[in-house]
């Protein structure tokens, strides 16, 4: 299958550079299943060990092995693009798959956000998450396993608490107040400097006042406490960058995916209508693998309680292109993410084709449509999606003797923090902080509630 | 496209992460394991000697959003607002998305060794260690080998030291014959008092009619501890399993614990037949031997001297003899009951006698712990 494949992805390449299609180029590798599963649960082909990864790992094995889930490709952006294709997947799925990393690839080179990540994290992302996981090894040999994992089970549970509208190297606060102007030299403070008598002593440049730590409420945690955590140790920061880094990396594709999928999608269809040099067998199969793929429902279902992203972002581009054209649909693909891409170009008449719905489940399983307004299919379709799809959780303060205060923003967020979680949580940090932390949240009848960590419980 | 590459196949980061992740879930199982393995059926399988027990994943926390009563969600097909849906699988999981909520609802079976358990057991409880016996009355001696000699039996003669002395003499004198009496080396034996590694256990059990078989499972996780503990301490141990109503017999282990009696209680038949095996096949200089007793304390008012006179004699013999008593309807209560008393009146003699009350699995611990901790005080008294 490698030789015919390569062949077609030549033609695809081809193909896809006279429809316009600009991108880095791809490196695809057919790698066996159980590889396609390791790269798809640590996101990244070499990573750091750690034991949540192993859950991951077996949970999606039993999946697998139960046939509820096929993994198609993998694709990471970067300079070259790194695209895995399964090599027990039939010659069609992966001319399809060929087809469908072009477009990601494409999208990667032009989309806003990708532009600014790889700026940030650099283009050769694959090769430095394997540096740094040998480096992590070396420490576990260093310093222990239970050294590094106090710090991963921390570093890995913040991972989504990253502000990425700030950069990566991000300068710690200025230490001090900036001062105010300089008071203006007036006749009087020229006349006292003149006044006869000892030299004055000379004078130091008097210390500002100390700015306080955090300026502002600090959404970016890790950055936080690699930074100014009391006693944290150089290998153990690093390990803090070193996932806040590749959380950098992957919020273009958390943000981006509907866009993303969907533009994959339309490519990946159009390459294949026009791919002439496809055996009719193999295109036949193609095409069925891609009706699978974005189709919105399971099986022989006509109904769907979540909205598949593949089929969503298919149909609002190919809305796209009907009404502005490909060029149109290139402005967009560069500018938007899925918030601007979902409420500027899922309307009302698209949302009522694709039959669209909001629905409210209970907890004893009666399930109800609640609304087909566009408004609200916006929020929902999104709200898994804000702020790296975690609660919105804030340094607030760091106290003199260290303490670190912690603040859900519930108001925003519409309810409180699950406690038990919370607490293993703040526990996690504590015991990379090293002195208490605490955190305000609420219960579930909106009452404040303080969670602690290494404090004096009792208070 | 590049060629698939073999060694994509010798990966198994997903295999190592999920053998940490079941590490660090035996560490928290030992922790909660006392509680967790009083109450399960150990011995029903005595030759496999591993316990399985049903644990869940671990969870990575992270902060997430309380659960509320309902959850809203966009989803897609035909359907009118107002409608209310029959509850489906909630479709394909779309893209290779991360495992999700599911996480915690696997679960599986980890095995853990006996021994492993424990010796969890013995640290978690800082139960001391038994020390075998050692007294001068036995005749435990072993020859072993100490040392070397230039004159000896030939059948011990070392050749390797005997030809390294030959090299060595030759060395400076080249001219000299290969061999002379000189160079012989005899290995020596000396001998030395050896400390007794060997135990027998004997489990008397009453399955008269009154014991149910609530008690007899108490009776048989409290047997199966105090065997393991014995056996860390001891290289060889022998086991006698005896049940009892108004006759005794010796049972295997297998069917012992499955017995069941009708009729009343004649302890003193147990004691007389546990007296016959001690003396025929243990001799008291060769084996530390152990007695436990276990009976909801009931025993026929005629046995009283008889039973008594065969523990005074049986206790002689013993390291160590332990009652066990599960709670019965009887009106009596521990230790005013018929055995209980009888053991009291050892325990009070001085005997290296106790007796523990079982009432609930959480029980068997302390029992353990004192019977240990008892055995190791009462040794150090006697040698240090």
């Amino acid at each position: 299958m490698a030789e015919r494949l390569a062949q077609y992805a030549a033609r695809f390449e081809e193909l896809a550079g006279s429809l316009g299609l600009d991108y880095d180029p791809v490196d695809f590798e057919l790698v066996p299943p159980a590889f396609m599963l390791e790269v798809s649960i640590y996101g990244l082909p070499v990573r750091m060990p750690h034991w949540s990864f192993g859950v991951r790992y077996i949970y999606q094995l039993v999946q697998t092995r139960m046939g509820n889930s096929q993994i198609f490709e993998v694709v990471f952006p970067g300079d070259p693009n790194r695209a895995y294709l399964a090599d027990t997947n039939s010659l069609a799925e992966n001319s399809l798959v060929t087809a469908h990393v072009l477009g990601h690839a494409d999208f990667a080179k032009h989309n806003a956000l990708f532009q600014r990540s790889r700026q940030e994290a650099g283009a050769h992302i694959v090769e430095q998450a394997a540096t740094r996981a040998r480096r992590i090894e070396r420490a576990i040999v260093e310093f222990g396993q239970g050294s590094v994992e106090r710090v991963l089970d921390c570093a890995l549970a913040l991972e989504q608490h990253i502000d990425v509208n700030q950069a990566i190297g991000r300068a710690p606060y200025p230490v001090y107040v900036p001062e105010g102007p300089q008071r203006a030299a007036d006749a009087f403070s020229s006349r006292f400097r003149d006044l006869p008598g000892e030299p004055a002593a000379s004078v130091k440049p008097v210390a500002g006042r100390r700015a306080p730590v955090p300026a502002r409420p600090e959404n970016d945690l890790l950055w936080f406490i690699a930074q100014y955590a009391p006693e944290l140790e150089d290998w153990e920061r690093e390990i803090f960058l070193a996932v806040r880094e590749e959380s950098f990396y992957f919020y273009p594709l958390f943000a981006c995916q509907i866009m993303n999928e969907g533009w994959a999608a339309y490519w990946h269809a159009r390459l294949l209508r026009e791919a002439t040099f496809l055996p009719e067998s193999v295109y036949v199969d193609a095409i069925k693998s891609h009706s699978d793929v974005v189709s919105p429902f399971a099986g022989e279902r006509r109904l769907a309680l979540q909205a598949n992203p593949y089929h969503l972002g298919f149909s609002i581009w190919e809305r796209i292109i009907e009404e502005q054209g490909v060029e149109g649909a290139r402005k967009i693909r560069d500018q938007e993410d899925d918030f601007g891409f979902v409420r500027n170009y899922l309307d009302a008449r698209l949302a009522e084709t694709l039959q669209l719905f909001v629905y409210e489940a209970e907890r004893r399983g009666r399930i109800e449509i609640v609304s087909k307004d566009i408004e609200s299919l916006h929020e929902r379709l999104l709200a898994p999606k804000f702020n790296y799809g975690a609660p919105r959780v804030s340094v607030s303060e760091m106290k003199t003797d260290g303490t670190l205060v912690l603040t859900h923003a519930h108001r925003t967020d519409g309810r409180g923090l699950d406690f038990d979680r919370a607490v293993k949580v703040l526990d996690y940090i504590h015991r990379v902080w090293r002195r208490p932390v605490i955190l305000h949240t609420v219960d579930f009848q909106g009452a404040s509630r303080v969670l602690k960590a290494g404090a004096d419980r009792s208070d | 496209m590049s060629e698939t590459r073999q060694w994509y196949d010798l990966f198994s980061r997903g295999a190592r992460d999920w053998l940490r992740h079941n590490e660090k879930i035996r560490d928290a199982v030992r922790r909660e394991l006392p509680d967790l393995i009083a109450g399960s059926d150990l011995i029903s399988r005595p030759d496999n000697r591993a316990v399985q027990v049903p644990v869940r994943f671990l969870e990575h926390a992270r902060f997430r959003l309380q659960d509320s009563d309902t959850r809203m969600g966009v989803g897609q097909g035909e359907g009118q607002t107002g409608d209310v849906l029959t509850p489906v699988d909630s479709g394909r999981d779309g893209a290779a998305k991360a495992a999700g909520q599911g996480e915690g609802e696997l679960s599986f079976l980890l095995e853990f060794k006996t021994d492993d358990i424990i010796d969890w057991v013995w640290e978690e409880f800082k139960l001391p260690h038994l020390k075998p016996k050692l007294s001068p009355a036995m005749a435990g001696d072993d020859w072993v080998r100490e040392g070397w000699d230039r004159r000896g039996a030939r059948a011990r003669l070392d050749r390797r030291r005997t030809l390294k002395e030959a090299v060595k003499r030759r060395a400076v004198e080249p001219a000299g014959p290969a061999f002379v009496d000189e160079d012989l080396r005899f290995r020596q034996l000396a001998r030395r008092p050896r400390p007794i590694s060997a135990a027998a256990v004997f489990f008397v059990l009453d399955v008269s009619a009154s014991m149910e078989e609530s008690q007899r499972r108490l009776a048989k996780t409290f047997f199966f501890w105090a065997l393991q503990g014995i056996r860390r301490q001891y290289a060889r141990v022998e086991t006698v399993f005896i049940a009892h109503t108004v006759r005794s017999w010796e049972f295997g282990e297998d069917e012992f614990f499955q017995v069941k009696g009708e009729g009343g209680t004649v302890a003193s038949t147990a004691f007389a037949h546990a007296l016959d095996l001690l003396h025929e096949r243990f001799h008291p200089s060769r084996y530390n031997c152990y007695l436990f007793y276990a009976s909801d304390g009931d025993n026929f008012t005629e046995d009283h001297h008889a039973a008594q006179r065969a523990l005074d004699e049986l206790v002689q013999c013993l390291s160590f003899m332990g009652y066990v008593e599960t709670a019965s309807d009887a009106l009596a209560h521990f230790p005013d009951t018929e055995m209980g008393g009888l053991f009291a009146g050892l325990e009070y003699a001085g005997h290296p006698a106790a007796s523990y009350p079982l009432n609930r699995a959480d029980d068997i611990w302390g029992a353990i712990r004192s019977f240990f901790s008892e055995r190791s005080r009462a040794e150090d008294g006697k040698h240090g």
